[in-house]
């Protein structure tokens, strides 16, 4: 396969998984929103900061309020990571890569393009935002199902898996970092259980985490106990430990990829062998900082392995 | 009000592909026509509809360079199919393989022996002033002595009915998916047709295109590797290419994928190294296919590119310097150039055609200027024409001068009367557009000519401009077989 048609299609995968996970985290974060107690000063600013786009938004609005942050996350072509702008970069490379990735993707993908220009008044409106973003959830989960039913189990599917795994597993990391940097500033008062209870609660649904969770775990929901689950269950999809898992079976079809086998290896025996029960506080979001680094570096080993087009040495294949 | 055919308006004087005179469709076209009739209003517009929502999500869309940053514009479509009977077709088809067989023998002359000229068939300077000459590729043998492996003929009736050459694309011609994405858009949109009435497929073409060119590899492998190398997104026809590969199951390459190896063999960059490629199907131009040779500031192509196709390492389809033959001087000599090579009497006529070089055909045309159409030698795409009666008295006077300052690169026709078929107008009008047909024809150790091809029509009351590039639209081409009826 062209390194080329590797990276495109690696980056199809990211970005499809980020409109989703999008989609989602927005859809019920209203929940999340109603059920705090008013005193809490939480609001819809937080899913700017867990996305890291404090400053994108801020030389765009001046007011952060839900409106605005809604607006910004789906429907803004300068927010590098709202939905609009995700499926533009899933468009563009599965317009490039159309002769290795399923035909029917390009006509889903360009109907959900034209649903949601067509439709962006719906999901910044309250009323319909849910059928809106319910409908931008189930295209992109028909995609993968798309994929999932009709690819070869080739370099395309590996690369496809690649993305999908990094992009899920950072985005599990930041829906854990937000959720504990709310917890920190839960005041020590008698609301408190119940809102570390609604917070940790709300992580889980927005990942589809929360059934898993409890079978799982068979326990109420305690914010070292999500954490632990988050981070190293091995049979959940969106935990981390789980999505490193299926990088390395992916990584190991591919050819050059001992490297990057053994780094990933090492990520994951850091992650899933870590010991804390105290409640998440500052020692967890240092740790959360600490695993996005390395998964940003993740990313860089696996483009100089397969992207670069001046990869030296060539070794040739026959 | 659904479509009453006694209403359709004929011109006078043009041929109609559907209807032959007010209220009676041709022969082939008579299932359609009834059916069409028994819409109503509300029905026909949701099938145009529904055409435009299938564009749309297939993405059809090609590029028009002034639109800046939209690089995509949904190809304007008509929802009434062109029809041609299959007798008809079957001799055309003949024609057009006779063509491109001679075409080739001639190409494979010009960079060898040069007996056509020897033997004074053709003047030497057509070939000494021609733009599309490369001497860079004297002396090659590509596979099966073919250079010209993929041409999309332009074909247009006049009133008289008949169909006439109007050029010959050899070099990178494009439409061949519209072709196959209108017939796939036409069957959602009138199945019921479909059900009734014999129209022969088009769907082969990728496998015929994929199986030619598997054919010109170099290694004897069982599954060579065939790339189709593309000047990338911003290209016009990127859809298209992106299309073919797909179908074909080739990859899809830009220069920056390929480099040539010290052995002078063609490589792709791969995840796994490098990874050697036996066939490019090209759609860049030769002047930026190898900037060692051409361009030098070309970033599209790939350096040491003719190199390796010099030494055999590697097929390019078309082959560099095919072109030649695309030269509307050229054009005119076609019907020698198959009686000279195959001795055979042309299937298809050419248009009338003057060429400005001699002093005698030059003199008629400046004097007929607001009746021809003046083309220069060597552009494609209905660029730098001058089209007589639709053109002002300064426009005339322009060209006049371009004319007498270089004569070997003008030739004129006379207007055509180019065929008309029904064309959707408003919520259930139709209205006689004119249009030509752009059949492929594919040859390797044997020829292959589509079933029909694209055909292009000119959106624009009275307007005779069919080009993408200068807005025009297309529809599906049916071959009607109307012995094989079905129930």
């Amino acid at each position: 396969m062209l390194s080329k048609v590797a990276e495109r299609i690696f980056w199809a995968a990211r970005y499809l998984e980020r409109v989703e996970s999008t989609a989602r985290m927005l859809s019920i974060y209203d929940t999340l929103l109603f059920d705090l107690p008013k005193q809490i000063n939480f609001g819809w600013y937080n899913l700017i900061v867990i996305n890291s786009l404090e400053q994108d938004f801020n030389e765009r609005y001046s007011v952060q309020d839900e409106r605005n942050v809604v607006k910004f996350l789906v429907g803004d072509d300068t927010n590098p990571s709202s939905i609009v702008t995700s499926l533009k970069a899933i468009r563009e490379n599965i317009r490039t890569t159309r002769d290795v990735i399923p035909a029917d993707t390009w006509e889903l993908v360009n109907e959900l393009s034209q649903y949601v220009e067509g439709n962006i008044q719906q999901g910044i409106n309250r009323r319909d935002r849910h059928e809106f973003l319910g409908n931008i959830i189930s295209a992109c989960q028909q995609i993968i199902g798309l994929w999932q039913v009709n690819m070869a189990r080739d370099s395309a599917w590996e690369m496809l898996k690649l993305g999908q795994n990094l992009e899920r597993a950072d985005m599990t990391t930041r829906n854990l970092d937000a959720a504990t940097a709310a917890i920190m500033q839960i005041e020590d008062d008698d609301f408190a259980v119940n809102s570390e209870q609604i917070i940790w609660g709300n992580v889980l649904r927005s990942l589809s985490a929360d059934q898993p969770y409890r079978r799982a775990m068979r326990s109420s929901v305690k914010g070292w106990l999500v954490c632990t689950f988050l981070l190293s269950d091995a049979r959940f999809p969106r935990s981390v430990g789980f999505c490193l898992d299926r990088m390395i079976e992916a990584a190991k079809s591919l050819p050059r990829s001992e490297k990057i086998i053994a780094d990933i290896r090492a990520l994951h025996k850091t992650v899933t062998e870590r010991d804390d029960d105290s409640p998440p506080g500052a020692d967890m979001r240092d740790a959360l900082n600490e695993l996005q680094i390395s998964l940003q570096y993740l990313h860089f080993t696996l483009s100089r392995t397969w992207f670069l087009s001046d990869q030296e040495p060539l070794a040739v294949a026959q | 009000m659904s479509i009453n055919w006694k209403q359709y308006e004929l011109q006078e004087g043009f041929y109609d592909e559907l209807i032959s005179s007010p209220g009676n469709p041709r022969i082939p076209a008579r299932q359609l026509a009834s059916y069409l009739s028994s819409l109503t209003e509300d029905e026909i517009q949701s099938r145009k509809l529904a055409a435009e929502s299938t564009i749309k999500d297939m993405g059809v869309s090609f590029t028009v360079y002034s639109e800046g940053e939209n690089i995509d514009r949904a190809w304007p479509f008509d929802i009434v199919p062109r029809i041609i009977s299959a007798q008809q077709w079957e001799k055309t088809a003949a024609g057009l393989r006779q063509r491109l067989k001679a075409l080739n023998m001639f190409i494979d002359d010009l960079y060898h022996e040069q007996r056509i000229i020897k033997d004074g068939v053709i003047p030497e300077f057509v070939l000494k002033q021609s733009k599309n000459y490369r001497p860079e590729c004297e002396g090659v043998n590509p596979r099966f002595g073919v250079w010209a492996h993929i041409c999309g003929t332009d074909l247009v009736r006049d009133g008289d009915g008949q169909f006439y050459v109007l050029e010959d694309n050899l070099r990178v011609p494009s439409g061949v998916s519209y072709m196959l994405e209108n017939r796939s858009i036409m069957k959602r949109v009138l199945p019921e047709v479909f059900e009734k009435v014999s129209i022969a497929p088009v769907g082969d073409y990728p496998e015929a295109l994929f199986n030619m060119l598997a054919s010109l590899s170099p290694r004897q492998s069982a599954s060579p590797v065939v790339a189709v190398l593309t000047p990338g997104i911003f290209n016009s026809a990127y859809f298209e290419h992106a299309f073919l590969a797909q179908r074909m199951g080739a990859e899809l390459v830009e220069g920056s994928d390929l480099v040539v190896g010290k052995d002078d063999c063609v490589y792709m960059k791969t995840i796994s190294g490098l990874e050697r490629v036996d066939v490019i199907y090209r759609r860049i131009d030769d002047m930026f296919l190898d900037p060692e040779v051409f361009q030098p500031d070309s970033v599209l192509g790939v350096p040491g590119l003719m190199r390796a196709w010099r030494k055999g390492k590697v097929a390019l389809a078309n082959a560099p310097g095919a072109g030649v033959a695309d030269d509307k001087v050229v054009y005119a000599y076609v019907p020698d150039i198959i009686r000279y090579y195959l001795s055979e009497e042309p299937l298809i006529p050419n248009v009338e055609t003057y060429l400005c070089y001699d002093d005698e055909q030059r003199e008629y045309v400046l004097d007929n200027l607001d009746k021809l159409v003046v083309k220069p030698a060597n552009e494609s795409g209905g660029y730098g024409m001058l089209v007589g009666p639709h053109s002002t008295k300064k426009e005339r006077e322009h060209f006049a001068e371009l004319i007498t300052a270089n004569p070997r690169n003008y030739i004129a026709q006379p207007t055509l009367a180019l065929s008309t078929a029904p064309t959707l107008v408003g919520r259930s009008k139709v209205e006689p557009r004119h249009l030509d047909l752009r059949p492929f024809i594919l040859q390797g150790e044997s020829s292959y000519v589509t079933t029909g091809g694209l055909t292009r029509v000119a959106m624009k009351k009275g307007s005779l401009v069919v080009n993408s590039s200068q807005g025009g639209g297309s529809k599906d081409t049916w071959i009607v077989d109307t012995s094989a009826r079905k129930s």
